[in-house]
């Protein structure tokens, strides 16, 4: 962006203007001024609009444009006149793939994952436990109104039109804390698209907890200025208490699949156990996920930067905006971790005072102090601006969402990269109806090769479904030598299991590759987490593994000596006058005692449950027996042990469910 | 000599209540395990080779000590300890009725469907012979105590008068087909009354034996021809070895010139490996090998058309002979196999037909009984 030095002249005059001929469904331009003609189509609209000139003089105009004998070279001057400033709608409405609207079926995810991401956002902030309903109604072959509603705390009246018709207008941009959103593009982007391609503003009822009435918006993004245009507004009064609805119609296309919306919501709950989601859309009855954890996540706190985090320029630029006078106070007010202590050391270090005055700093001296900040050594970053989501809720989520047979999940301790505070969890979802474990199928007689391991990535919970490939949280997966966990993996491919890996990533600042938030950047401190957080949990797995595998040794073993023993004892009777009774008993309590390994319940770690602890809960691992017993003649000799380690809780918890695809 | 002898008395119908304690104390020791929740085990002498040393005073192959626990709850011994004490009980059952059965039809008594499963108790004889093997070194009782016995193989034909099971026979006046001895030839079975024979000839099988018959050779030369159909049944080596202790007639052997045939001589003369526990009741150290020798070739003047070339296992096996402790420091036995092996081929006792009929009869083995030093030891 060739960004000059912001013009001052009233522009508003020459602006165009949308307005929305709610009963025509068409544009119609109103212009102020006689800037070109521009394009009727209001797909061309965005284009027309950043390629006209409106400041410029006619005589400046026919001066750059090129005649057809010669090209006349340009000037300075000719071209400080086409020289001009984009706005960030503009430049947004031309490239609105940077945004995640690149196609139909994408921009109707996008446009949902906006409104949800921020309605989550919104009722954690305010402590209440999100319920959220998401509608999808098909208006015409791909013209789509989607309509999401919270029951978070509303938005203040004059602050509708902001949030919803300006680009990069937010709370969450400035602050250091864990969100889910975090530019403020997002909905506004949502809104911009549904404009651009079907004409229609984006509508917004907001109701304030115990308000009578709910304030009514229709706004549409003045894209030159990057101002809400307000369409309408009004009080209307609703059927629901406090919370937000926002209605964007908007060109798209509805196709179920891996990065449906469907699946969008699915992953949505699983990371978020502790939200109601209901879904409606036009085709199939409704889905609800109800919430299987009552309680909030902890509402992260805001922190200030950290000084490792922090680059000379922002530093410089921290200085210009500081209130305090001097450098110690400067240092030791606007970065975390810099205690006095600290702070006369890296004073001295950069061969300065801890009493000099901002205002007295050159470049050279910022730059010593920067240095020296840098040298310091800094205790990490506090890390109670993070929120992840805890092993037992992930394991929750996945419970809800995944029929499997383990599983077990991880969190690993928070950490740090590039002083920004990040924390990595990981979840595991392995057997049950994601497919038969390979050692099930060595033994049974399905031979169909076991299939490829998902992934299901998250970011401050939300889930990432595009570009998985290019994520960091991907390539930790391949990076992993799943062999060593009995699980079988072709080079440089997934593992070939029936195996679900959750990776969430909980950070400040999440380092994306591109706006569209679909893939994080590979900054080694977070692959390194991801990798130790996945090898945990593959640990715990491949423990469950090859004990399972033993059980299932043990239990033909069983088989074996359980089919014997009635022949042993027949034989035995017919040559000595024993008791047929006694001798059987005690031959199958040995053959008990030396299959009791069939038996056996693990823990996370792989240790042996004692029978009378099998019944609590596991920390962080659930194993589900399988509910069908294989083979009921032989085993019902040992009915008697057979115990189940599931928490019926949980269980009962997933009366309904829809499984990943 | 065998206790079994002393203890067993009269004919097999009658009770052998020294085989059935040794049998009731195997289920109660089974029972024993289990009261004290150990695993049931039954211990059985190795039939192997590690397991066997060749007494050189009696030089006879007599069973080592070590010996194999067959454990219930192992995984891999399971079923053959079930088998083992599933033929333990048929055998209890023929001592209860007096009667004796064959190893087939032992394998057939104790042949069923294990209920609930498709799995048989066995699957075919082969499977129940070793397991009887491992009954009667396990209760160190013979298969003839336990009632069992094997098909008829061998025959006789000979200067000698005896009595089996009550019936005399005069084993001069059998016709052509000899007198077949029977798997159980124990002093219960058949007592020796008369004998004119000088000497006992043991011959591989059938054939070469009928060919004996038929030139009535045991009339001129006083002697009693047996063969065992290959390698000779626990009868005929019983036999053999009664015919030898008991009337004192040396015992002489022709046997093919090759490998197995050299083994042949080695299990009458010394025992057999896997009956190593029978050695001292069957084996003859005293047994002449004297013929076929690899020698017999040159010195006979055989034809090209004789020679059947050895192939890698005659090879293999000869070496494996040559290596076994009583093959060990004998010369004549040395010179043998080195022969057979410089020679790359090996002879059947037939090929001396192809000098003429009468040839092996007439000549051939009237030579080898004249000349000691042609027989090997």
């Amino acid at each position: 962006m060739a960004a000059k030095k912001k013009q001052s002249q009233p522009a508003a005059t020459d602006q165009l203007q949308l307005t929305f001929n709610s009963t025509a469904g068409t544009l119609k331009k109103k212009r102020t001024d006689d800037s070109p003609e521009p394009s009727s189509h209001p797909e061309a609209q965005s284009v027309a609009a950043s390629q006209k000139t409106p400041d410029s003089t006619p005589d400046e105009t026919s001066a750059a444009r090129p005649t057809r004998k010669r090209t006349k070279a340009a000037t300075a001057e000719s071209m400080a006149a086409a020289q001009r400033e984009i706005s960030i709608s503009e430049f947004f409405a031309k490239n609105r793939h940077l945004l995640g609207f690149d196609n139909k079926r994408k921009a109707l995810l996008t446009a949902v994952k906006e409104a949800v991401d921020n309605s989550l956002d919104a009722c954690e902030e305010a402590h209440i436990l999100p319920e959220i309903q998401i509608t999808i109604a098909q208006q015409d072959e791909d013209r789509f109104r989607i309509t999401v509603r919270d029951n978070g705390p509303g938005i203040v009246k004059n602050q509708i039109p902001n949030i919803f018709g300006k680009l990069l207008y937010g709370s969450k941009f400035h602050r250091l804390r864990m969100s889910r959103g975090q530019q403020g593009i997002g909905i506004s982007a949502a809104g911009l698209y549904g404009l651009l391609t079907t004409g229609r503003p984006i509508q917004i009822t907001s109701r304030l907890p115990k308000k009578k009435e709910a304030h009514h918006y229709q706004l549409q993004i003045d894209t030159k200025k990057n101002k809400p245009d307000i369409v309408k507004e009004d009080i209307v009064p609703v059927d629901w208490a406090n919370g937000t609805e926002v209605t964007i119609d908007l060109l798209a296309s509805y196709i179920k699949g891996r990065q449906s919306v469907d699946e969008y919501l699915l992953q949505t709950a699983i990371a978020n156990p502790h939200c109601t989601i209901i879904y409606k859309s036009s085709q199939d009855p409704q889905v609800e996920y109800r919430r299987t954890v009552n309680q909030l996540p902890l509402i992260p706190d805001e922190i200030k930067p950290h000084p490792h985090g922090v680059e000379l320029g922002t530093m410089i630029k921290m200085l210009d905006d500081t209130a305090a006078k001097f450098l110690g106070g400067f240092l030791q007010s606007e970065f975390c971790r810099v205690s006095p202590g600290l702070c006369q050391q890296v004073c001295k270090q950069a061969g300065l005072s801890a009493k000099t005055s901002i205002k007295q700093l050159d470049g050279t001296k910022i730059e010593k102090i920067y240095k020296a900040l840098q040298q310091a050594k800094l205790m990490a970053p506090p890390t109670n601006c993070l929120a992840p989501i805890g092993a037992e809720q992930i394991l929750s989520g996945l419970l809800q969402g995944v029929k499997a047979e383990f599983y077990t999940a991880s969190t690993r301790p928070p950490a740090v990269y590039r002083g920004n505070p990040f924390q990595v969890e990981v979840g595991l979802a392995y057997g049950g109806e994601l497919g038969p474990s390979p050692t099930d199928i060595s033994f049974g007689n399905e031979t169909a090769a076991p299939p490829a391991a998902r992934v299901i990535r998250f970011a401050n919970r939300v889930p990432l479904l595009y570009q998985q490939s290019a994520c960091c949280m991907f390539k930790s997966v391949l990076d992993i030598n799943w062999s060593n966990y009995s699980i079988s993996q072709s080079r440089g491919a997934l593992p070939s299991a029936p195996l679900l890996i959750m990776i969430h990533l909980a950070s400040v600042w999440v380092p994306f590759t591109s706006e569209a938030k679909e893939a994080i950047a590979d900054y080694d401190e977070i692959r390194k987490e991801i990798r130790l957080a996945l090898q945990e949990c593959a640990r715990r797995l491949g423990l469950l593994l090859s004990r399972k595998k033993r059980s299932q040794a043990f239990a033909r073993r069983r088989d074996v000596f359980t089919r014997y023993i009635d022949e042993l004892v027949s034989s035995t009777v017919a040559i000595a006058r024993i008791n047929r009774e006694s001798l059987r008993n005690n031959l199958l309590k040995i053959a008990q005692r030396h299959t009791r390994v069939a038996d056996q319940q693990y823990d996370e770690h792989g240790k042996l449950i004692e029978q009378d602890q099998a019944d609590t809960p596991l920390a962080n691992t659930i194993v589900v027996k399988p509910t069908t017993a294989p083979d009921t003649s032989n085993v019902s000799l040992f009915e008697s042990d057979a115990t189940t380690t599931e928490p019926s809780k949980k269980r009962r918890a997933r009366k309904k469910i829809r499984t990943l695809s | 000599m065998s206790k079994s002898r002393n203890t067993t008395k009269g004919r097999p119908s009658g009770r052998s209540p020294d085989t059935l304690k040794k049998l009731v104390q195997l289920a109660e020791l089974v029972y024993e395990h289990a009261q004290k929740g150990r695993d049931p085990s039954v211990d059985i002498p190795l039939r192997t080779l590690s397991n066997v040393h060749f007494n050189t005073k009696s030089r006879i192959i007599e069973m080592g000590r070590s010996k194999q626990t067959r454990n219930f709850f192992n995984y891999g011994q399971a079923k053959r300890f079930m088998q083992t004490i599933l033929v333990a009980a048929k055998c209890k059952e023929l001592l209860d009725a007096g009667k004796s059965a064959s190893i087939r039809q032992i394998y057939y008594m104790a042949k069923h469907t294990i209920a609930g499963t498709q799995e048989k108790t066995f699957v075919d004889q082969s499977e129940s012979d070793p397991i009887l093997e491992d009954l009667e070194v396990a209760t160190a009782s013979l298969r003839e105590e336990l009632h069992v016995f094997a098909a008829n193989r061998g025959a006789l034909i000979g200067e000698l008068q005896f009595i089996d099971s009550g019936d005399s026979i005069d084993a001069t006046h059998l016709g052509s087909g000899g007198y077949a001895i029977p798997s159980i030839v124990e002093p219960e079975v058949i007592q020796f009354r008369k004998c004119s024979a000088k000497f006992v000839l043991h011959v591989e099988k059938d054939t070469v034996w009928r060919r004996f018959v038929e030139d009535r050779f045991w009339e001129q030369h006083h002697c009693i021809i047996t063969h065992g159909g290959g390698q000779p049944p626990r009868g005929v080596r019983r036999l053999l070895y009664r015919l030898h202790h008991e009337l004192k007639l040396p015992v002489y052997v022709l046997l093919d010139n090759d490998p197995w045939g050299y083994y042949i001589y080695s299990v009458i003369k010394q025992g057999s490996i896997n009956l190593a526990y029978e050695s001292q009741r069957m084996a003859v150290p005293e047994a002449k090998y004297i013929g076929v020798s690899s020698f017999d070739y040159d010195r006979c003047g055989l034809t090209d058309d004789v020679k059947l070339e050895l192939d890698q296992a005659d090879i293999k096996r000869s070496r494996q002979i040559l290596e076994y402790p009583w093959f060990q420091g004998k010369k004549n036995w040395e010179r043998e196999i080195k022969k057979l092996l410089s020679n790359g081929f090996k002879m059947e006792v037939e090929a001396m037909i192809s000098k003429s009929l009468t040839y092996l009869t007439q000549e051939y083995l009237p030579y080898k009984l004249n000349n000691k030093t042609e027989w090997l030891d």
